[in-house]
């Protein structure tokens, strides 16, 4: 018996030495695995080395093709069943990539309506869903997927996208400990950093670690103290904000609305501050009455 | 006692010789009432022209699978006593983003019927139709009974149609809403259940995504006593779910909010109180981001349990295996692949009557990802768990020996819905097709009326499931067989095959053409991203006036390609809201 073709689509062993009979392939799916590599998706920072897979957890794209089964409805195969695909490689301006990076729910709608749209294309929209972390994702081809596969419904794809996120925040910071790490982002700059929360006691201890991690700017605003003396610390805060050049440091809240920091007890703050942004002073203009309103309701 | 009946025929009949049954019309229908199954009361009404007529006077519900195969004047014209309409619009597929917007299912037209034909309507269960806003204030307006509304999968709406519902429908019991495609415009809906208002008992919103004011919440529950079903969503808090508790301890199904909270030990021991007050407790479902710290607070309320869905809690294999010695009496359990093989030997070891298991990815397209469930979980609950007779599994990989394993200790499997999520992949120990695995399951599961296959397959699987599968209804394909031999296979064999779906597979023409006789036995096939093009589709179509040929062309293809083809049977010819997409043959 001769061994089985394998016909590795989308280059996806990692192993520089794998077995794949390249002089059995066709023209498009040899330069297809010798080209991918390099732009291929991984999950880690710049310069870190992914894990080598273990020897015989390859996984060709469409798994191995036994020598009893003609190379010509192979090719049915390959025309028919995967017609949306070689469109993706070979039609690249349908990579409607969508730049939306919060909200997942609202990715996932467009990628729904997307999909629908586009049919049997592929759609690398899935991809920026769940990788608010990887920086490479600007390398769709290799990371390819197919429409309605798998089979989940939406309303579980957007649901278990945004728990599977948390928790891996979660885990990452050692979640039975206590540890509340958030997402800071700032205007501009070319990607996010997080921040524990509990490791900072007050609000200038976050203020000072905000200012090592995006060190071009400063965060003046903040109280050093826990209690709000809301009324001049709001209008001096405003008075910055006219001025519209300073950097202000704002967190969206259990209730998806995004607060001036500072306003609230420092244990309130933690408790309901999902993420940080640091918006610029000119955009920030307006959160300081809604703050006030939000903490005179919580009396 | 029934104000709409219009009878003029006798009621006593004398009988003659050509009548098998010599009883008065209205005993027949009394006992005929009391066959309740839709399936059994068409085969009544096939009988004589006598029980045909019984079946029609005293059918109460009605089940219409697909939309399409009828009209709502051909449903009013010979059932005028309709209290209860289960509707089924789109494919199946169209879950899964196959089926493009605007494509139909319109529940409008119906609406429009029955608020002539039957103003006594008092429920209406939707899956995968579209519903506008319009439609739900027509349906609130139009009948004064109204009872039970559950629109599963369905979209169109907004939380606006919620409103009309809430207040007009005064006699509502069930609010039911599951997993549509709806605009969430904020969380006001509930506020609009008059304070008159004390019927419900079941209320589901688990799956709309804002905040409902919780005080009206309260009131709601406190007020409706005969409350056994209420499903809240993520907005809730642990503290307020503890409230509703207490104000509805003869809940018998609950479904909680987000399970994340930072919790005194004071509310945590309320919060299990409650819990344990709920005597009649037997499903718990929610449990967003339940955390090991809290989930214990239901433990006094699992021996109870018969039904335990953590599909959407990120549980790790120890945290499920601490909750589940707790669980004995379960018969149906969801977990995300999360708790992996290890969670899975938990519950082989601590559920013995275990009936159904669905197995959910939590990172479905994460191809890196080394974890998630293996064949050896599977196996661990087919061990322990002799009962089953349900399973979904998504699973990374998969042996044809362990689904032999499998079905050898559960051969009573109805439903084997199994997905190796990437396409086409074979034995990850022998690299052979996964063939042997899905003949296994239908020639050891005698009883098996459902059946998703996948992995690398060739034509021998279908040969087995024609060959075998002689109960089988359901079949869902997916990047499988080698030629049109494979269709034809299952074409030729499954008596009972009501629905095929089928996707990239390479079956063609000659696949489509050889269940000519056969289409019309069943409710529908599915066939997306094949090989089957516009001429055979036409040939089809030519052949049997009787059914539906409908393409979805997709506008980058060739003319002769047929896409997407929807095959069904029909009394009512080509639907005539067809959107410009969609082409009838």
């Amino acid at each position: 018996m001769t061994t089985p073709l394998e016909h590795d689509y989308i280059g996806l062993s990692e192993t520089p030495t794998a077995e794949v009979s390249l002089e059995n392939m066709s023209e498009t799916n040899k330069n297809y695995v010798l080209n991918l590599k390099e732009t291929e998706l991984r999950l880690g920072l710049p310069g870190s080395v992914s894990p080598e897979r273990k020897p015989g957890n390859v996984v060709p794209f469409f798994g191995n093709v036994l020598e009893d089964v003609k190379v010509g409805s192979f090719k049915n195969f390959g025309s028919g069943a995967k017609r949306g695909f070689s469109d993706a490689i070979h039609g690249s301006g349908k990579w409607a990539f969508s730049t939306k990076s919060d909200a997942e729910v609202d990715l996932a709608k467009a990628s729904v309506e997307e999909a629908s749209v586009y049919g049997n294309t592929l759609k690398p929209v899935e991809e920026n869903k769940r990788s608010p972390q990887n920086e490479n994702a600007a390398a769709p081809a290799s990371k390819a997927q197919v429409v309605g596969w798998p089979p989940i419904k939406s309303f579980r794809k957007n649901t278990l996208a945004t728990s599977v996120s948390k928790n891996a925040d979660a885990v990452e910071g050692n979640s039975t400990s206590g540890c509340i790490y958030v997402k800071v982002s700032m205007d501009g700059a070319p990607y996010l950093r997080k921040v524990d929360l509990k490791t900072c006691g007050n609000y200038s201890e976050l203020s000072s670690a905000l200012e090592n991690m995006f060190s071009c700017f400063t965060i003046g605003q903040c109280t050093s103290k826990g209690l709000p003396e809301r009324e001049g610390l709001s209008a001096s805060r405003l008075m910055d904000l006219v001025h519209g050049s300073e950097y202000v440091l704002t967190y969206e809240d259990k209730d998806g609305d995004w607060m001036l920091v500072g306003d609230v007890p420092w244990n309130m703050f933690t408790d309901s501050c999902k993420r940080l942004r640091i918006m610029k002073g000119s955009e920030a203009i307006g959160l300081a009455p809604r703050a006030m309103e939000k903490c005179q309701s919580r009396n | 006692m029934d104000p709409v009946r219009k009878r003029t025929k006798d009621s006593f009949k004398s009988c003659d010789s050509t009548h098998l049954a010599p009883f008065p019309d209205e005993v027949l229908e009394k006992v005929l009432s009391l066959v309740k199954s839709h399936k059994d009361r068409s085969s009544v009404s096939l009988v004589c022209k006598d029980w045909y007529n019984a079946d029609r006077w005293s059918r109460g519900k009605i089940f219409i699978g697909n939309c399409y195969s009828v009209s709502p004047e051909i449903v009013a014209r010979r059932f005028p006593n309709i209290r209860s309409v289960t509707l089924k619009g789109k494919p199946r597929f169209s879950d899964f983003n196959l089926v493009p917007q605007n494509w139909g299912a319109d529940i409008h037209s119906w609406l429009v019927v029955f608020a002539r034909v039957y103003p006594f309507l008092e429920e209406l269960r939707l899956k995968r139709m579209v519903v506008s806003d319009e439609s739900l204030e027509f349906l609130a307006n139009s009948f004064p009974g109204f009872k039970v509304l559950s629109l599963l999968s369905c979209d169109g709406f907004s939380t606006d149609g919620l409103k009309a519902i809430a207040t007009h429908c005064k006699n509502l019991t069930e609010l039911d809403i599951q997993e549509n495609g709806i605009d969430d415009l904020g969380g006001g809906w509930l506020s609009c259940f008059p304070e008159t208002f004390v019927s419900l008992e079941v209320l589901n919103f688990a799956s709309l995504n804002s905040d409902v004011t919780f005080d009206a919440l309260e009131r709601l529950v406190n007020r409706c006593k005969t409350l056994r079903v209420l499903k809240v969503n993520k907005h809730i808090s642990l503290d307020q779910l503890q409230k509703l508790l207490l104000r509805a301890p003869q809940l018998m199904e609950v479904g909680t909010g987000s399970f994340q909270q930072e919790l005194v030990p004071r509310q945590f021991s309320e919060l299990e109180t409650a819990f344990k007050s709920c005597k009649n407790l037997h499903t718990i479902s929610g449990l967003w981001e339940a955390s090991s710290v809290y989930l214990p607070v239901i433990y006094p309320a699992c021996v109870n349990l018969t039904y335990l869905n953590l599909s959407y809690a990120t549980l790790q294999s120890d945290e499920l295996s601490k909750l589940l010695p707790n669980c004995s009496n379960l018969r149906r359990l969801w977990v995300l692949d999360t708790v992996e093989d290890k969670g899975l030997e938990a519950v082989g070891s601590s559920c013995p009557l275990l009936e159904e298991l669905r197995v959910f990815p939590a990172d479905p397209f994460d191809q890196d990802m080394v974890h998630g469930v293996t064949e050896s979980g599977f196996v661990a609950v087919s061990n322990g768990c002799r009962k089953l007779h349900y399973v979904l599994y998504f699973c990374r990989q998969m042996t044809n020996a362990a689904v032999a394993t499998i079905v050898k200790n559960c051969p009573d499997f109805t439903h084997f819905r199994l997905c190796i999520m990437n396409p086409g992949q074979p034995d990850y120990l022998t690299s052979e097709p996964m063939d042997e695995a899905f003949g296994a399951v239908v020639k050891t599961c005698t009883k098996l009326q459902r059946l998703a296959v996948s992995g690398l397959l060739t034509d021998r699987t279908f040969e087995y499931i024609g060959k075998y599968a002689k109960n089988l209804e359901t079949l869902s394909v997916a990047f499988a067989g080698s030629s049109d031999w494979g269709m034809q296979s299952v074409m030729e064999g499954c008596p009972r095959l009501r629905k095929l779906e089928i996707r990239d597979c390479p079956f063609g023409n000659a696949a489509l053409l050889s269940g000519l006789d056969k289409y019309e036995s069943m409710r529908s096939l599915w066939m997306s991203a094949c090989n089957v093009t516009m001429n055979g589709c036409r040939l089809l179509a030519k052949n049997m006036p009787r059914l539906n040929v409908e393409v979805i062309k997709d506008d980058e293809s060739d003319d002769n390609e047929a896409d997407k083809v929807y095959v069904y049977r029909t009394v009512v010819g080509p639907r005539r809201d067809a959107p410009p997409f969609v082409l009838t043959l």
